[in-house]
């Protein structure tokens, strides 16, 4: 925990921007730069600073450790599910237009969107975890 | 040397350069952490000069950002001055240069940076291009693969064109959070224990 008020002051304004920034990665990875794997270490960046400021009890309460462990777990499961989808909707895995018969093209980038999302669950939970865990936090 | 983003080039890489060798010979950690920062932040800048936006967005959030991070937090608990020893290590030395002779040689076959007539270029990158790129607002009849809804071609290749490859990177990060799970947990359980052992250690 940080003792400095400029720090704490600065870096809790910075918190939830970083966070947006990291959420607009994420949507926007289709368009511009970026995607899933950068806005997963972006959101955990954000979480990181939150815990170098403020303590970690605090960041705990904020994100409890369960949370972290399931959203990892969550977005390797989301990825996968939507490759399942294909399956059972008798295309191939990881084939996304049948996600909507109708329109095809749309479902293509339905499904990378919940793909990118799966990939972002769990590239930030995994470098929160690292961070938490070499830090020494109680399981 | 007349052209600038050649000379902002070489600037940027011997600047890189000189961090890598100054996070090796310097025997304080905590300044080899930041100088590795410093590394990949260099880095980012070069692969953003050669119009790898995302390659750049990840070195900058992973190499300069989290894995500092990490590295800080690990120093937290091991001390921040190297051990006395000898600086110089003949055979990783040799290591080094021998596997980068090979890469230097392996380069020869590759071919030249931005080379129209590459097969890569030829062969599938007009493909991926022609199905997402620059189409924004087309028409119903001219729409492509996504429905024009991914212009970044980056993330066409990544979340669907490979989408096993991704995938897969997924379940690697994954593994490797479970690991380290795995492996920090009786550690992180057993502060006792820990403190007792390390007694015993000195």
């Amino acid at each position: 925990m940080s003792e400095s008020v400029v720090l704490r002051t600065i870096g809790g304004m910075l918190f939830p921007y970083i966070l947006v920034y990291g959420l607009y990665v994420q949507m926007h990875g289709e368009i511009g730069p970026g995607g899933g794997f950068q806005a997963g270490v972006l959101v955990a960046a954000a979480f990181i600073l939150h815990s170098l400021l403020f303590g970690k009890e605090l960041t705990d309460r904020l994100l409890p450790t369960w949370l972290v462990d399931l959203s990892m777990s969550l977005g390797v499961l989301l990825y996968i599910g939507v490759g399942i989808v294909g399956l059972v909707k008798g295309s191939y895995f990881l084939d996304y237009s049948v996600l909507d018969p109708t329109h095809p093209a749309h479902a293509e980038a339905l499904g990378m969107t919940l793909v990118e999302a799966g990939v972002g669950l769990t590239v930030a939970s995994v470098i929160l975890t690292m961070v938490r865990k070499v830090n020494g936090e109680p399981a | 040397m007349s052209d600038p983003v050649l000379l902002i080039n070489v600037l940027l890489l011997l600047l890189a350069i000189g961090a890598a060798l100054a996070a090796m010979w310097t025997r304080d950690l905590l300044g080899a952490v930041m100088l590795m920062g410093i590394y990949s932040l260099l880095l980012a800048i070069e692969w953003a000069n050669l119009f790898a936006m995302d390659v750049s967005y990840t070195e900058a959030a992973v190499g300069a950002g989290a894995s500092t991070i990490l590295l800080l937090t690990a120093l937290t608990r091991t001390g921040t001055r190297e051990k006395a020893g000898p600086n110089f290590h003949p055979t990783a030395l040799l290591t080094v240069l021998v596997t980068g002779a090979v890469l230097i040689y392996g380069t020869s076959d590759l071919p030249r940076f931005g080379d129209p007539l590459a097969p890569a270029t030829v062969h599938v990158a007009p493909e991926y291009i022609t199905q997402t790129v620059g189409k924004v607002g087309a028409t119903e009849a001219t729409e492509n693969d996504f429905g024009d809804h991914v212009p970044n071609a980056v993330t066409a290749v990544l979340a669907s064109y490979r989408g096993y490859d991704t995938m897969f990177e997924t379940a690697v990060i994954f593994t490797a959070g479970v690991c380290v799970i795995i492996i920090l947990r009786p550690l992180a359980g057993s502060a006792r224990r820990r403190t007792a052992g390390s007694k015993e250690d000195a």
